[in-house]
């Protein structure tokens, strides 16, 4: 039996502004702010009690209370308790790859439409019971009587009460993702000026669009913030330039400034069948092509932790025939300034395009001025899971604005790894 | 060996000492050893826009397995890529902690006094960047082979950089300019892989022409570039002349020593320990030409590489000097080299492709008191090599020259001490040469690879004052 591939379309989505860690968000769990980001979707969309194909989401950092967090959170919704739903992790590619997962389901014919999503807190982090106080704990539950509770926990020393909080480190190789990075930015020549000039650049883009309206169907406020807690819309390139290196020493040119801050949020994205859309009447903001996820080896190779989407993109673009120009707008997550900017290099590059990617030639040069058109992570900030929720519908309703286009989404994740998609678009025809 | 002060002020005790007394204090030159990789560390490698030879240069250091970098610039990037080279990026505003062992510039683009400041451009961010033992090297292309006398002046003027630069870098760096002539650009291994390696220890300063050779440079084992070669090496018995044989032994020639009859004890003993055999001769007496050519063809078919090492001092100022002081001198370092050439050339014993390297000498170019015989007959043996260089070629023979200046042997040895001192300091190296940097030049000219120079004379003088 073969299936005739139907086309995804992206209707549209919905996220909640994102926090600062340890500010507005701090009281609110994974649960409450993925419900958030949903209920707004199904207002948005009047899903209200509709049975939806799936609700596919997940979370980077989780608690053990976070245990089926999607399906739990399905059921705090107005949705049909009926909706099925499951958890993903990609470290920072959580988010789109759900939505990839449900457009495939979509695109086969199994379901008809189904929420993507992501939810972060960094507020409300697990803290790990560190290794010693485990096994005493382990020793107390054993114990047999009150005597020897007490002896086990007379075993506790005040060291053993500091909390292993979760740093965003590779298990590996011990570095966080940012010295990663400050590495990777070296090799690539990556200047302070040009980071700087990309943050800039990506608070003016988000907060124009929240100027013109561009978000208002995109956002929902929640707990009192009505738009991105980070986003800094006088932020300039003199300004950011004072800023101190946090990463890659002294010298370092990477900043908190053009690094994405720690930050809590959610965002969902609604997918399904054209079929679908049309029974409802609901515009199609743009169809999700297609999607390539690749992974690099920075422990023993000799590649950068976030260099992954530079490998995907060109994968995907051979399998549909295209060039990196032949898009209208690029949406390249800004985890770090230094990282869309070494991607940038590493594609313009004849030595990594033919040695890496064993190309004839270079991928070349994109046009600066479709990249993050409407900001993006520097600016709105990052909760590792929501930002391909953010991404996919921004991207989408950009493209519909616009009459139609081509989008190319490249998101680089913890582990080495990157997922890319592409969105087109026939506007609003 | 270093010499004594040399080893001196690098010991824990002498550093103190000479740190506190502000003497100097003389690097131990990186010498080759069998084995070694050619560069043992990081090349940058850059281009002033517009230039011609980064491709070349980039194939040359791909074939040398080098970790090479270069900035970030589309023409140097694809140089790299063609040349398969997966290079690092270096972009001298944010360095890191880049350090190099070579610096490689190809200066072709520069057209004009004022592109000049490529040279800054390039330089100036990482010259502080470089590793003990540096190796720079600046292409160029020679004034004669230019366009138009803007550029002629503006390739000249390199000469100047590199000269300047060679006094500046220390550490027991080298600086060096290399004109590539246009339609040479596949003749630049061998060049490059001498001057970059830390066989040209006690190069510096110099300025290297390479042209289009008769046939494409053969591809060469970089560790045996001399396999299956045989050498004739004149004067081999001590000296520099046994360093001249064991370089080219090691570097996989047979070789053929030759003396004079009294040393064959001696001779025999460096020939048969690097696996070679010998041949006593006198070059001076007439029938040397004849039986030299006659034993070559006899014992080996011929001859691929001549080295004409043998050589005298008979000091004495003019005034003194009897004619027979001078006769001697001019014959054995001169005239008997020309009429081993001629022979060797008219008989056919000289094997297609052969090189003849001449030992001439800084005395020769910058003259020296009490040596008006010696330096004659070296800046003649220059004179030769440049006349031959165009006859030669025709056979497909090459000619060149190395210059020594201060080497220590034991001919130095017994020179008064505080001449002695002044020529072993008066150099950007601080120190005397030792024979196998005279060998190593030699082995370089004698690459079947090296096709590309012709007519050249090197110094190995640690870029002495004298002559300069
Ligand atoms: N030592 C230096 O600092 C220095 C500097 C510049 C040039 N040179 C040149 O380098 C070459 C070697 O110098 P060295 O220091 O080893 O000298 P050396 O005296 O140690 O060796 C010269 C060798 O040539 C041989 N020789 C001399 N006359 C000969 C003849 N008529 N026929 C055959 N063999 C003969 C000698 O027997 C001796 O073995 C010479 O041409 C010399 O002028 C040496």
């Amino acid at each position: 039996m073969t299936t005739e591939l139907r086309k995804v379309a992206v209707l549209g989505g919905n996220r909640i502004p994102f926090a600062r860690s340890n500010s507005a968000y701090a009281a609110a769990s994974n649960q409450d702010m993925l419900t958030a980001a949903l209920d707004g979707l199904v207002s948005r969309f009047a899903l209200e009690g509709e049975r939806l194909g799936e609700v596919v989401a997940g979370a980077v950092l989780k608690h053990s209370r976070d245990f089926n967090l999607t399906r739990e959170t399905v059921m705090s919704t107005r949705l049909d308790a009926a909706t099925p739903a499951y958890d993903i992790q990609q470290a920072c590619g959580t988010g789109l790859q759900a939505a990839l997962l449900v457009a495939n389901k979509i695109a086969l014919g199994q379901i008809d439409c189904g929420v993507a999503g992501g939810v972060d807190t960094t507020s409300d982090a697990p803290l790990a019971v560190g290794d010693d106080l485990r096994k005493l704990l382990i020793k107390l539950n054993n114990a047999r009587s009150t005597g020897d509770r007490l002896k086990v926990l007379a075993g506790v020393r005040p060291g053993m009460i500091v909390p292993a909080i979760p740093r965003n480190e590779e298990p590996r190789t011990g570095l966080s993702m940012g010295e990663h990075q400050a590495r990777t930015g070296a090799r690539w020549g990556v200047t302070r000026a040009e980071q700087d000039e990309l943050t800039a650049r990506s608070h003016h883009n988000l907060a124009a669009a929240y100027e013109r309206g561009f978000q208002a169907d995109l956002v929902t406020p929640f707990l009192g913030l009505e738009r991105d807690q980070n986003l800094r819309p006088d932020s300039s390139v003199e300004k950011l330039a004072k800023l101190k290196p946090v990463f890659g020493g002294p010298q370092g040119t990477m900043t908190a400034g053009n690094s994405t801050p720690l930050s809590d949020g959610a965002a969902a994205v609604l997918l399904a069948s054209e079929e679908w859309a049309q029974e409802r009447g609901l515009p199609v903001l743009a169809h999700l092509v297609t999607g390539e996820t690749a992974a690099v080896d920075y422990v023993g190779g000799d590649e950068g932790l976030l260099m992954a989407p530079a490998y995907a993109v060109p994968r995907m673009l051979d399998r549909l025939g295209l060039t990196l120009q032949d898009f209208d707008i690029y949406e390249i997550h800004e985890a770090f300034a230094s990282q869309v900017l070494s991607t940038l290099k590493a594609w313009e590059d004849a030595v990594f395009c033919q040695e890496r990617l064993g190309r004839s030639a270079p991928l070349g040069a994109i046009d600066r001025s479709r990249l993050n058109v409407n900001g993006s992570s520097l600016a709105a900030g990052h909760p590792f899971a929501a930002t391909g929720g953010r991404i996919v519908a921004a991207a989408a309703k950009e493209l519909y604005e616009r009459g139609g286009g081509r989008a190319l989404i490249s998101i680089c994740a913890a582990g080495g790894q990157g997922v890319v998609a592409i969105l087109e678009s026939n506007g609003s025809n | 060996m270093p010499d004594t002060y040399t080893s001196l002020a690098n010991s824990p005790i002498g550093k103190l000492i000479t740190g506190q007394l502000g003497l100097p204090r003389p690097t131990i030159l990186e010498r080759y050893s069998p084995g070694d990789a050619t560069i043992s560390g990081q090349v940058l490698l850059g281009a002033a826009p517009g230039g011609r030879l980064a491709p070349a240069a980039a194939t040359v250091l791909a074939g040398l397995s080098a970790n090479v970098s270069t900035a970030l610039r589309g023409d140097l990037r694809k140089a790299a890529a063609d040349a398969g080279l997966d290079a690092a990026v270096f972009n001298g505003e944010v360095p890191g902690d880049a350090r190099f062992k070579a610096l490689v510039f190809d200066a072709t683009g520069i057209t004009d006094s004022t592109q000049l400041r490529e040279l800054h451009a390039f330089f100036h961010p990482v010259v502080r960047r470089t590793q003990s033992c540096s190796r720079v090297v600046v292409l160029g292309t020679a004034p004669e082979d230019t366009g138009s006398p803007r550029e002629a002046a503006a390739q000249r003027a390199l000469e100047g950089f590199t000269r300047s630069l060679g006094k500046e870098i220390g550490q027991g760096g080298t600086v060096q300019l290399v004109y590539v002539a246009p339609g040479a650009e596949a003749f630049l291994g061998s060049t490059l892989r001498f001057l970059l390696s830390a066989r040209s220890a006690y190069v510096s300063g110099q300025v290297v022409r390479i042209n289009q050779g008769a046939a494409t440079p053969p591809v060469v084992d970089v560790h045996r570039p001399l396999e299956g070669k045989v050498a004739l090496v004149t004067g081999a018995s001590r000296g520099i002349g046994a360093a001249i044989a064991s370089v080219l032994a090691r570097d996989g020639a047979h070789v053929v020593g030759l003396d004079i009859p009294p040393l064959a004890e001696d001779l025999e003993a460096v020939t048969s320990a690097l696996g070679g055999s010998f041949l006593t001769a006198d070059i001076t007496t007439d029938d040397a030409p004849q039986s030299i050519a006659l034993h070559l063809q006899e014992a080996h078919g011929g001859v691929d590489i001549v080295v004409h090492n043998a050589g005298i001092t008979q000091d004495r100022t003019l005034a003194r000097m009897k004619p027979e002081r001078w006769e001697r001198v001019l014959d054995i370092n001169l005239s008997s080299e020309e009429r081993i050439n001629d022979e060797l050339l008219s008989s056919g014993v000289l094997n297609t492709g052969a090189r003849i390297v001449c030992v001439s000498s800084i005395a020769g170019i910058a003259g020296n008191n009490g040596q008006t015989n010696y330096g004659t007959s070296k800046a003649g043996v220059a004179g030769m090599v440049v006349a031959m260089a165009p006859v030669l070629a025709k056979q497909q023979v090459t000619i060149n020259a190395v210059a020594p200046g201060f080497i220590e042997t034991q001919m130095t040895a017994a020179v008064p001490i505080a001449i002695r001192e002044a020529g072993r300091r008066m150099n950007s190296m601080s120190q005397g040469g030792l024979p196998v940097d005279v060998a190593e030049a030699i082995a370089w000219f004698a690459a079947p690879d090296s096709g590309g120079l012709n007519g050249n004379v090197v110094r190995v003088c640690g870029q002495s004052l004298l002559g300069a």
